[in-house]
């Protein structure tokens, strides 16, 4: 399974990049935990500049923009495999 | 290699050409715009070419137009450069550079770097912890949201190249001596603590992007800025149009002229919780000025309205304590006071 963190502290852009992830999870049937990162000590252990990001499996995938659905499907998938 | 499925319409691959016919039609479309809305309202509608109402229409109908086509074109060219500079290139390109040099990096930088008010705590958490001075960071973080994309344009559209690039160079002035007199104060802690316990790991990310990533994200951009400040920009002409055609020229000279001492302090205060109508702001302080305001009156309400926005002061209060706050408006404010009091004397 895989964990997927939205990095960002409520902002429309954070919850955009949380629906576009969830909508791609359920697209593809990928089983993903899905965890929202609100706190900034929390935000800024993945070294990041700007909100939103999305961190998969640990790994910080995008900053401070809304990637598209394929994007973060391509993301998803490699994640999985 | 992951095997994707194609899209209907793969607009990656045919941006570049699709940007380049783009542009051809905004040239046309960009010079036919004012016979066009003289055609429409006089030979058309058939208003009197003296008539108010006639006065105001076609002023409406060419001015939505123009702005519109030069908010599309330019908020592209910019995104594009944008493409170019993230926060995490800012960062190194400040790294150990001393006061003095590096607000005036900071401040520049701070027109070019995507920024979103909403990312001004880790961006400040970011370039603090990497040593950036606190003074050039505070450089940055005024310029970005003062010297505002949407104002630019709206400004090169409706007063032209001049009040433009004074309006850039006036906003880079604030945050240069904002940033510059935060820096003397020595506030390190004024700072939240938690700031400096915070651990940051793991490299700093870097993309290389390719020339269609970068058109496709301006697209994007165009889509994102100009979707939002549309409207705003509408009603802004609408209510400029009105009074263009109905307000006698004047008019504001006494109460917004560069006479009346106290309109510079009055326009910051007014201008202060208005932030996100920005867009449609400045379409009617174009007729204001038109009808007697003062450039610096209009500036300063201008840069109060952009540059000083509560909802950035409430996000920043999460690292800064009351009393740096409370010095970061008092700055920023008595600095847009003494930009706006300069312009209303150049103008004299």
């Amino acid at each position: 399974m895989l964990t997927v963190k939205v990095l960002g502290t409520g902002c429309v852009n954070c919850k955009r990049v949380e629906q576009i992830t969830l909508r791609v999870l359920q697209n593809q049937g990928i089983d993903a935990e899905v965890i929202k990162i609100t706190e900034y000590p929390e935000i800024m252990k993945y070294n990041i500049l700007s909100t939103p990001g999305l961190v998969i499996n640990e790994k910080l995938v995008s900053s401070g923009r809304i990637p598209s659905d394929e994007e973060v499907k391509i993301w998803l998938l490699s994640a999985q495999n | 290699m992951i095997k994707t499925d194609q899209p209907f319409f793969n607009f990656k691959r045919w941006s570049i050409p699709l940007s380049v016919s783009a542009s051809a039609i905004w040239i046309v479309a960009y010079n036919y715009i004012q016979p066009l809305a003289n055609w429409l309202t006089y030979d058309i509608i058939g208003l009197g070419e003296k008539s108010q109402l006639g006065e105001s229409l076609a002023f409406f109908l060419y001015d939505v137009p123009k702005v519109l086509l030069l908010l599309t074109g330019m908020i592209f060219l910019i995104s594009l450069l944008r493409t170019f500079f993230s926060p995490e290139r800012t960062r190194a390109l400040l790294g150990g550079k001393r006061e003095g040099l590096g607000n005036v990096l900071a401040a520049l930088l701070g027109i070019v770097t995507p920024f979103c008010s909403c990312s001004a705590v880790p961006l400040f958490i970011g370039f603090v912890r990497s040593g950036i001075p606190l003074g050039v960071t505070f450089s940055f973080l005024i310029a970005a949201p003062t010297i505002n994309e949407v104002a630019i344009v709206l400004l090169f559209g409706l007063f032209g190249w001049k009040v433009a690039g004074i309006y850039v160079v006036s906003g880079l002035s604030i945050a240069i001596i904002s940033g510059l007199i935060i820096g003397k104060l020595n506030l390190e802690s004024e700072v939240e603590g938690f700031v400096w316990q915070i651990e940051t790991a793991g490299e700093t990310r870097m993309e290389t992007l390719t020339w269609s990533d970068r058109v496709e994200r301006s697209w994007l951009g165009v889509k994102e800025i100009v979707g939002k400040v549309w409207i705003y920009v509408v009603i802004g002409i609408a209510v400029g149009a009105g009074i263009h055609g109905y307000v006698p020229e004047d008019a504001l000279a006494g109460i917004m002229g560069n006479k009346a001492w106290w309109s510079v302090p009055l326009a910051i205060l007014i201008g202060l919780p208005l932030y996100s109508n920005a867009a449609g702001v400045i379409p009617i302080v174009s007729t204001l000025m038109e009808k007697g305001a003062s450039l610096g009156t209009v500036l300063a309400f201008m840069m109060s309205v952009v540059g000083l926005s509560l909802p950035e002061i409430v996000i920043l209060r999460r690292v800064l304590k009351p009393r740096l706050i409370a010095i970061f408006i008092g700055v920023v404010a008595f600095a847009i006071v003494l930009t706006g009091y300069l312009f209303n004397w150049i103008m004299l």
